[in-house]
């Protein structure tokens, strides 16, 4: 099966040059819909063209020949660099993981001991023949792209990715390359999200409205990332914060790296809405409409995803309420992201890819699609399952 | 339109009966009369007719958004609803605006009077007007499009709970020929007196679906059974030297079906019958697929009368002598019925739906399991003792329908769905066997649990051989029973059958493909139970 696919019935991009002069001053974002992409500079240097890609698309994941790892393989593989601690990126049975501090702290606690090497955001590595470094996705927390450059060519994994602020994980930096490989979950222009202090607001008003009415909130919200920034959205004025142990689990380990976030208690036997009076429950989206729920008296329950900006998966899902709250980007997020690089090559991965990379060409881009076995942890979020 | 937009949301957002109806009551008591008026309107089905078509619209919004047509369509496909499309891809609102319902249901309704550009501007400056949910259901009224998923038993409980007006009365005085242009909330409502108006249907009684075994409907003596007829639900009413024929949806279709004018001349004055519209020539009900090529015409075609002319078979008087009778036994009401039948002169397009004889529960069993032979879906059960009931009463009226045919099929293609299902593939096609060649033979999208539809998303993910577009074709691994209510020859399918009600009865994970059905077992079903 072919893992990687062309960019369509465009002649393939001519790499044909030996030696191309780049100079930073002359980098500029292109600006407006349709300028051109130019050619990012991350300092003045020769440019010696690769003949082999700088990363290569194999049947483990995303392979870098140069320094002989791969980018969030899901097969075993020797070396693992990991962009976040999704299950669908951080998989066991790799020899050996690096990633930033706080992935790793994420991942030890889902996968059990491993051999890991912290790489923190914004530190270049050398490995092999290859420079590596670590850049804020502001996905979850911890979460980074990954920058590779191999004999002055640069290329960037985006892994999953948001650029608006979320308040908790570290913001978007868009890192100048010369190919891009990005998710686009949600690259349909159908999707957009609300500023950060809206949806908090949304979301306390539900909870007000819950608390006096007599009902428990429940909001479901996947225990990695989308949990602790519902935590850090929470007015605690308005009532507890209880957590479900998976949530609360994860919670603690982001804590001991150093995030703020709000007090939690976690659920245990015999806490109920007589015990704690307008409480809100935070919990994985599989604990909805669950008996788990049920025990602790009448709820209303939330569900926080991207996915709810659409009526017929909010149908789906039947909660009294769905808050469009995701950590991927929005279509202004990608496109944004995308023109920042400056690439002028870009793979799409992960989401709507077909209509997406067909954008991306009629903009003017060298664009293909990769088929990788990232499922999408918000296409899981819409689920019952974890 | 803030007011409707939260009773929209509140009824999208729960499938509890008891919630919607308490959320549409709140409603019927806050809201100002003229939206009541509308909204009681447009849940009866009295929509303001299209505005503007679906290509304007989806041209004028990509436009205003910025985005190429194509781009476009790809969204359409992912949410399946134009009207969403429009409202999500638009820029926020940029001058917002606190209309009522009534006030922009007022400005649709003045745009098809207008030229294109100043039509345009109209739309334009309403989406500009209007964010979110607002917008959305402004888009839904303007494409002539709107739905709100509420039964019209639940509606009108609702109305009984805010005005106190018993049920039956609310129901029959929201029956007919109104629209909310040519009368007023008081005057449809609160003061209406539905015996002045000559045009005016009674509520259908509808019978709940048959799932225990008839046995425990107790004495077969007290029962009556006829067909269960595959064909258009009607009554025929004539007051006055009117005559109108009502559908089931409450359409008035008396010019749909002209042949059925001659009921005017034939009925006494006062008459009110409760049948089936159905496609009848030799002596014999036609398809419901002849019955097709009627619907949705205005004007019929001389071929058409020729070719699928309809009859009303008749079952129920709902009225005699200008007298209702709905309150009367079903066998008072049925000797009525026949002593009008007995006095039609031949050739007349009107045939008394015949009552099926049975003995005991066995009796009627077997000539249910003939009833494709009498082209019709299975059999009617309803109490001899009973009353015409308004709506879908539990206990005395039953359809007891033909069990569904199945065989086992291979998955051979998937396509992701639209709407509920934007991110999953539940869009199959299944072949069966033609000697050592999988042949296409139907699609399914329906039957199978949010988790089952999981699961076969991953696998055609990991499984996929070709794309064409949004389709896959698959690896033809998976095996499914699929059901359905009818069979028939069709040219236009390349296996020479179409189904009816196609849908996933089962996934037979216990079964390789290699052992599901060939065609000839198709073929079989079309011989046994086609038309
Ligand atoms: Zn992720
Ligand atoms: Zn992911």
């Amino acid at each position: 099966m072919p893992f990687a696919q062309s960019a369509g019935k465009r002649p393939p991009i001519t790499w044909a040059c030996d030696q191309i002069l780049c100079n930073r001053d002359q980098y500029r974002p292109p600006s407006g819909r349709r300028a051109p992409p130019s050619l990012p500079a991350t300092g003045p240097y020769l440019l010696r063209m690769a003949r082999e890609p700088v990363l290569s698309f194999t049947d483990r994941g995303i392979y870098c020949a140069a320094g002989d790892f791969h980018i969030d393989p899901w097969r075993p593989v020797d070396r693992a660099i990991v962009t976040h601690a999704h299950s669908d990126h951080a998989r066991s049975g790799m020899r050996r993981y690096l990633a930033t501090p706080r992935t790793i702290a994420a991942m030890r606690h889902r996968l059990g001991p491993i051999a890991a090497e912290p790489l923190p955001h914004g530190e270049a590595r050398r490995i092999g023949g290859a420079t590596v470094s670590l850049h804020p996705a502001g996905h979850v927390p911890g979460s980074a792209q990954v920058r590779v450059e191999v004999g002055g060519e640069v290329w960037v994994v985006s892994g999953d990715y948001k650029t608006v602020p979320d308040g908790l994980s570290e913001p978007f930096e868009p890192v100048p390359c010369h190919a891009f490989i990005s998710e686009c979950t949600f690259g349909l222009p159908v999707f957009r999200w609300a500023p950060e202090a809206e949806i908090r607001a949304d979301l306390n008003r539900w909870w007000a409205e819950c608390a006096a009415s007599g009902r428990t909130a429940l909001v479901g919200a996947y225990s990695l990332g989308k949990a602790q920034r519902i935590l850090a959205a929470l007015d605690p004025s308005v009532g507890p914060i209880l957590t479900h142990g998976a949530v609360e689990a994860m919670t603690e380990v982001l804590r001991g790296e150093g995030l703020a976030l709000p007090a939690t208690e976690h659920l245990v036997p015999g806490m109920t809405a007589k015990t704690h009076p307008g409480a809100i429950l935070v919990a994985p989206p599989s604990a909805l409409g669950s008996p788990w729920a049920r025990r602790f008296g009448p709820v209303s329950d939330a569900f926080a995803s991207g996915w709810m900006r659409l009526r017929g998966i909010r149908r789906r899902r039947a909660v009294d309420r769905g808050f469009v709250m995701s950590d991927h980007a929005d279509w202004e997020g990608l496109t944004t992201a995308i023109r920042a690089t400056g690439a002028e090559r870009v793979f799409v991965t992960h989401g709507y890819t077909a209509p997406f990379r067909r954008w991306l060409e009629d903009q003017g881009y060298d664009a293909g699609i990769v088929t990788t076995d990232w499922q999408g942890d918000e296409a899981e979020e819409t689920e019952v399952t974890e | 339109m803030e007011r409707f937009a939260q009773l929209f949301s509140a009824l999208d957002a729960t499938t509890r009966t008891g919630e919607k109806t308490a959320a549409l009551a709140a409603y019927f008591r806050e809201a100002p009369e003229p939206d009541r008026l509308w909204t009681v309107a447009l849940l009866s089905g009295r929509r303001p007719k299209r505005a503007v078509t679906a290509t304007r619209l989806a041209e004028w919004a990509a436009d205003r958004a910025g985005l190429p047509g194509w781009l476009f369509d790809e969204s359409y496909a992912v949410t399946g609803d134009l009207a969403e499309t429009i409202a999500l891809i638009l820029p926020p609102a940029g001058a917002p605006q606190a209309r009522s319902l009534s006030d922009w249901i007022g400005l649709i309704l003045t745009l098809s009077a207008q030229a294109e550009p100043e039509r345009r501007a109209a739309v334009l400056a309403a989406w500009d007007a209007l964010d979110g949910t607002e917008r959305f259901l402004f888009n839904k009224l303007i494409t002539g499009g709107f739905r709100m998923g509420v039964a019209r038993g639940l509606m009108v409980r609702a109305l009984a709970q805010a005005t106190g007006i018993e049920e039956p009365d609310l129901a029959h005085r929201l029956m007919g020929d109104w629209t909310p242009e040519r009368t007023t909330w008081a005057g449809l409502i609160l003061t209406n007196d539905p015996g002045a108006d000559l045009t005016r249907p009674y509520p259908f009684c509808l019978a709940h679906p048959l799932e225990a075994e008839p046995a425990t409907l107790g004495d077969p003596s007290d029962w009556a059974a006829d067909w269960k007829w595959d064909g258009i639900r009607g009554q025929a009413v004539l007051r006055g030297g009117r005559f109108s024929l009502w559908s089931r949806g409450e359409d008035l279709v008396t010019d749909r079906f002209p042949e059925l004018a001659e009921l005017a001349d034939r009925l006494p004055q006062g008459t009110v019958v409760d049948g089936e519209i159905l496609a009848f020539r030799d002596g014999r009900p036609l398809p419901f697929a002849a019955l097709q090529t009627r619907i949705g015409r205005k004007t019929v075609t001389k071929k058409q009368l020729a070719e699928a002319p309809v009859v009303l078979m008749a079952y129920d008087l709902l009225e005699a002598e200008g007298r209702d009778l709905r309150g009367e036994p079903f066998d008072t009401r049925r000797a009525g019925l026949e002593a009008l039948a007995a006095a039609m002169p031949g050739g007349t397009p009107f045939r008394l739906s015949p009552l099926i004889p049975f003995a005991d529960w066995p009796a009627l069993a077997a000539a249910r399991a003939g009833a494709a032979g009498e082209a019709a879906e299975g059999v009617m059960v309803k109490r001899r003792g009973s009353p015409y009931h308004t709506g879908r009463k539990r206990g005395d009226w039953w359809k007891w329908k033909l069990d569904p045919m199945s065989f086992d099929a291979v998955m051979v293609y998937a396509q992701a769905g639209h709407g509920r299902r934007a991110n999953l593939y539940t869009d199959f096609t299944f072949a069966l066997w033609d000697g050592d060649v999988l042949v296409p033979v139907t699609k399914a999208y329906s039957g199978l649990t949010d988790a089952e539809f999981n699961e076969i998303t991953a696998w055609v993910r990991r499984h996929t051989l070709e794309r064409f577009g949004p389709v896959r074709r698959v690896a033809p691994d998976l095996v499914f029973e699929i059901a359905f209510e009818g069979i028939q020859e069709s040219s236009r399918h390349k296996s020479g059958i179409a189904l009816r009600f196609p849908r996933m009865a089962r996934w037979r994970r216990d079964k390789p493909a290699a052992e599901a059905d060939t065609i000839d077992t198709a073929r079989d079903l079309l011989r046994a139970r086609g038309p």
